[in-house]
């Protein structure tokens, strides 16, 4: 299947869906970080799916890109209990 | 053809390798160059939490018509994402005249953004805001709002004049409608980047 295929209607819908997120996250989240990143995971994986078609290429391309990148970035998280030390100064555990 | 393509058939003749993910070499290679900025965008947001997180008095300069040009940007990004779309749609379709007129339509609404991205950058910049001192707080506010903004202000530009040279190419015969779509890979991504840019950089600095 081309990787493009599908309506035009379903990418109104979800251009549509990306905006009101957009709105949820200035006018009803604002200030709560992680209620407006899990509102960004939503929409990234609107962008991803439906405007990038990663849904509707091969399974394997999908499995190969996705767990790897999600890993990388959840490694990433460790530096937060060394920022949270940080900004009390505190010298590191002996 | 390189001989990594061909693999030996039983007499002696040459045959296609199958492709491991059904996609030609030059989209896949596009996807694994976003997979790879993606991890940069990622450390970059990250270390702009990590600076943010470690100051006990990190500014919040953000006024509401700062936010609310921050969602026009927005608008414009993502309804750049969809004439990206149906420039693609067109192009595959072979009706090139509407496939170029929506990838140059995408490229306006690129550099309307970068024009929206520069005006906000002006304005803290008039408000005394430099890469390491600025009149509120913590003196590294100015280097990770510009880096953090800037990279994406780079790709938003690069992404322009990429699709630019492409249309023109698609427009000539040199490229064809493999290549558009393979662009606005890029240019969905650059629009999902900014997902993330917003909340973190400016919901969270709301004065």
């Amino acid at each position: 299947m081309d990787s493009t295929d599908g309506s035009m209607k379903t990418d109104l819908v979800v251009y549509v869906a990306i905006l009101v997120l957009a709105c949820i996250q200035v006018f009803v989240l604002k200030g709560n970080l992680v209620a407006m990143l899990l509102v960004a995971v939503i929409q990234a994986f609107l962008a991803v799916g439906f405007f990038m078609h990663l849904f509707s290429e091969k399974r394997s391309l999908l499995l190969a890109l996705i767990p790897a990148t999600v890993f990388v970035l959840m490694m990433m998280n460790m530096i937060w209990s060394d920022s949270f030390r940080l900004i009390h100064m505190r010298a590191f555990p002996k | 053809m390189s001989e990594a393509n061909l693999t030996m058939g039983a007499h002696g003749t040459a045959v296609m390798e199958e492709r491991p993910f059904a996609i030609p070499s030059k989209k896949l290679v596009m996807w694994l160059f976003i997979i790879s900025d993606a991890c940069t965008f990622g450390a970059m947001l990250f270390a702009y939490g990590y600076i943010k997180n470690a100051a006990a008095d990190w500014p919040h300069p953000f006024e509401t018509a700062s936010i609310m040009n921050a969602l026009l940007m927005t608008f414009i990004l993502v309804t750049s994402s969809l004439t990206m779309l149906i420039a693609t749609r067109a192009a595959k379709s072979g009706d090139k005249a509407k496939g170029l007129r929506f990838t140059y339509i995408t490229v306006v609404l690129g550099l309307a953004f970068a024009g929206l991205h520069l005006k906000e950058w002006f304005g803290l910049i008039g408000q005394g805001v430099r890469m390491f001192q600025n009149p509120w707080g913590a003196p590294m506010f100015g280097a990770t709002f510009f880096s953090v903004t800037g990279l994406h202000l780079a790709h938003v530009v690069s992404g322009a004049i990429a699709l630019t040279v492409v249309a023109l190419g698609y427009n000539r015969g040199r490229y064809n409608a493999d290549d558009i779509e393979i662009w606005s890979l890029y240019w969905h991504f650059v629009d999902l980047v900014w997902m993330f840019v917003v909340p973190m950089v400016y919901l969270m600095n709301v004065k």
